[in-house]
């Protein structure tokens, strides 16, 4: 039999082997380490014959920006994508186990996975973590019924609709979302919609910014256009140069060691290159 | 109404450098309340005389009131003394300003730049509660942490040990500063979330003053 050990690498699901430690850290005064959170406008649409979907690309950490140019739309299968607002660990790994997840279950099913059965793997997931994994997430595909999107809250409830807006940014994007949407748009009209829906929270809302991402799926595949639209480079002109010159840094010594090294492993190989006429 | 507070903070960056025969003064014009920009256009450097100006982050209600303040106590001098303040009194003003709200005070993160009677620059900024410090240049406000290190590298020359500092104030030409402090605003509106839209220079010399306006990101 084998034996119970402290720390089994083998078992899946979270580790909560420090928790009681950093709960006791915690009392005694020690501020626990910031997460990253993508503040976020994320939005999706249903057009006639499939959904288009999109976000921004800044991640912030408090008031910093931490990541320009971080993707949010995430891969699920071929036919379905995600939209991923909250923690940005939380909606990466989520969407990646889920990912995971759909494929086996398509190869064991030999059929193309429904939106509603990843909906329901994802929410019965959030549910279990009781709001602790801070995933707010849109999935969004093309199926056997039909283009379908589905909102999801970190706590596990969901929304249908025939359009959606996600993260901190989702007020300035509904409310583009509530003038301008029409059933049975065109592809065009549906990503220009998305496109403006993005960037009302891209200009109104601090916690989001950058460029604009956008994915279009259709029964015939989906597509990522990433980035769609570029955000005001423009205003990035340096008036001054900041290289330094050479010698800025005082050195304070110098010297020269000899580092040993072992050879782990040689390889000859043949190059593409003709051999050198004599 | 447990949760009320009576503070909030409104965000933005300002910054001055005090030269040889020029002060530049330097703010962002977001005003911001959460994730929310409540103006895009509300630069944070206020006149107060024709040799002073405040620039002021913090709770935009605090900073209002405190130039409000500042301007009585300001007036009350011209008719007491038939002329107006100098920076340095100034400067001295408000020390007991801010200190008297001790134990409820302006959510504020003032300087105060200007030129002396010479036409030299001054700068000072001061902690909510009037703990004053005099550098050649000074930043409050959200990008205080980004813009800090910049300037002391770039002015302040604190990257060498070796004993030549390379733009000390006395040799920073107007020029350069205005350069410099355009560049800090550029950077900071990069990674800040609470300061963008325009950055707004002001330059006084004894000749009189210049006002400088430069768009910034807007997301």
């Amino acid at each position: 039999m084998a034996t119970a050990t402290f720390f089994d690498p083998e078992s899946s699901g979270f580790q909560f082997d420090n928790y009681a430690r950093n709960q006791q850290l915690v009392k005694q005064g020690i501020k626990p380490p910031k997460l990253m959170k993508t503040g976020t406008t994320t939005t999706a649409v249903i057009f006639k014959g499939g959904v288009v979907l999109g976000a921004d690309t800044r991640a912030t950490g408090g008031n910093i920006v931490m990541n320009k140019n971080c993707s949010k739309i995430h891969y699920l299968a071929k036919n379905m994508y995600c939209l991923g607002a909250g923690t940005a660990a939380d909606t990466e790994y989520t969407t990646r186990l889920m990912a995971g997840k759909l494929e086996l279950l398509a190869m064991s099913m030999r059929r193309i996975v429904p939106v509603k059965s990843a909906v329901r793997m994802l929410k019965q997931m959030l549910f279990r973590y009781q709001g602790h994994v801070s995933a707010a997430l849109i999935v969004g595909g093309v199926d056997m019924l039909g283009p379908k999107i589905v909102s999801i809250a970190p706590h596990g409830s969901s929304d249908n609709a025939p359009y959606l807006a996600m993260g901190s940014g989702s007020i300035a994007a509904m409310s583009v979302l509530e003038t301008n949407f029409r059933p049975d748009m065109t592809a065009e009209e549906a990503v220009k919609l998305v496109r403006d829906a993005i960037n009302a929270g891209v200009t109104n809302d601090l916690f989001s910014g950058s460029n604009i991402d956008i994915c279009v799926i259709t029964i015939d595949g989906a597509q990522v256009i990433r980035p769609y639209e570029q955000n005001q480079p423009e205003v990035l002109k340096k008036a001054n140069n900041y290289t330094f010159p050479r010698g800025t840094t005082t050195v304070l010594s110098q010297g020269v060691r000899k580092v040993d090294y072992h050879i782990v492993s040689t390889e000859i190989r043949k190059t593409d290159e003709e051999p050198m006429e004599t | 109404m447990g949760d009320f507070s009576p503070y909030d903070d409104n965000g933005g960056t300002v910054a001055a450098i005090a030269g040889q025969d020029y002060v530049l003064i330097a703010c962002d014009s977001r005003l911001s309340t959460g994730s929310t920009i409540l103006s895009r256009f509300t630069p944070k450097i206020y006149p107060l005389s024709k040799m002073t100006v405040f620039a002021c982050s913090g709770f935009h209600a605090d900073v209002l009131t405190l130039i409000k303040n500042l301007e009585v106590r300001m007036k009350l001098f011209i008719h007491e003394h038939g002329e107006e303040m100098s920076t340095k009194a100034v400067m001295a003003l408000m020390l007991p300003t801010l200190y008297g709200r001790r134990f409820f005070p302006f959510y504020v993160r003032p300087i105060v730049a200007g030129l002396d009677r010479d036409g030299k620059g001054l700068v000072a900024s001061y902690d909510p509660v009037g703990t004053p410090e005099f550098f050649d240049y000074v930043i409050q406000g959200s990008g205080e942490n980004l813009v800090h290190p910049f300037l002391h590298n770039q002015i302040g020359a604190k990257r060498t040990l070796s004993d030549v500092p390379v733009q000390a104030p006395p040799g920073l030409t107007l020029d350069k500063a205005v350069k410099l402090l355009k560049d800090a605003f550029l950077a900071a509106a990069e990674r800040d979330v609470y300061t963008g839209d325009t950055v707004t220079l002001v330059a006084m010399t004894a000749k009189g003053t210049e006002t400088m306006e430069y768009q910034l990101r807007r997301d």
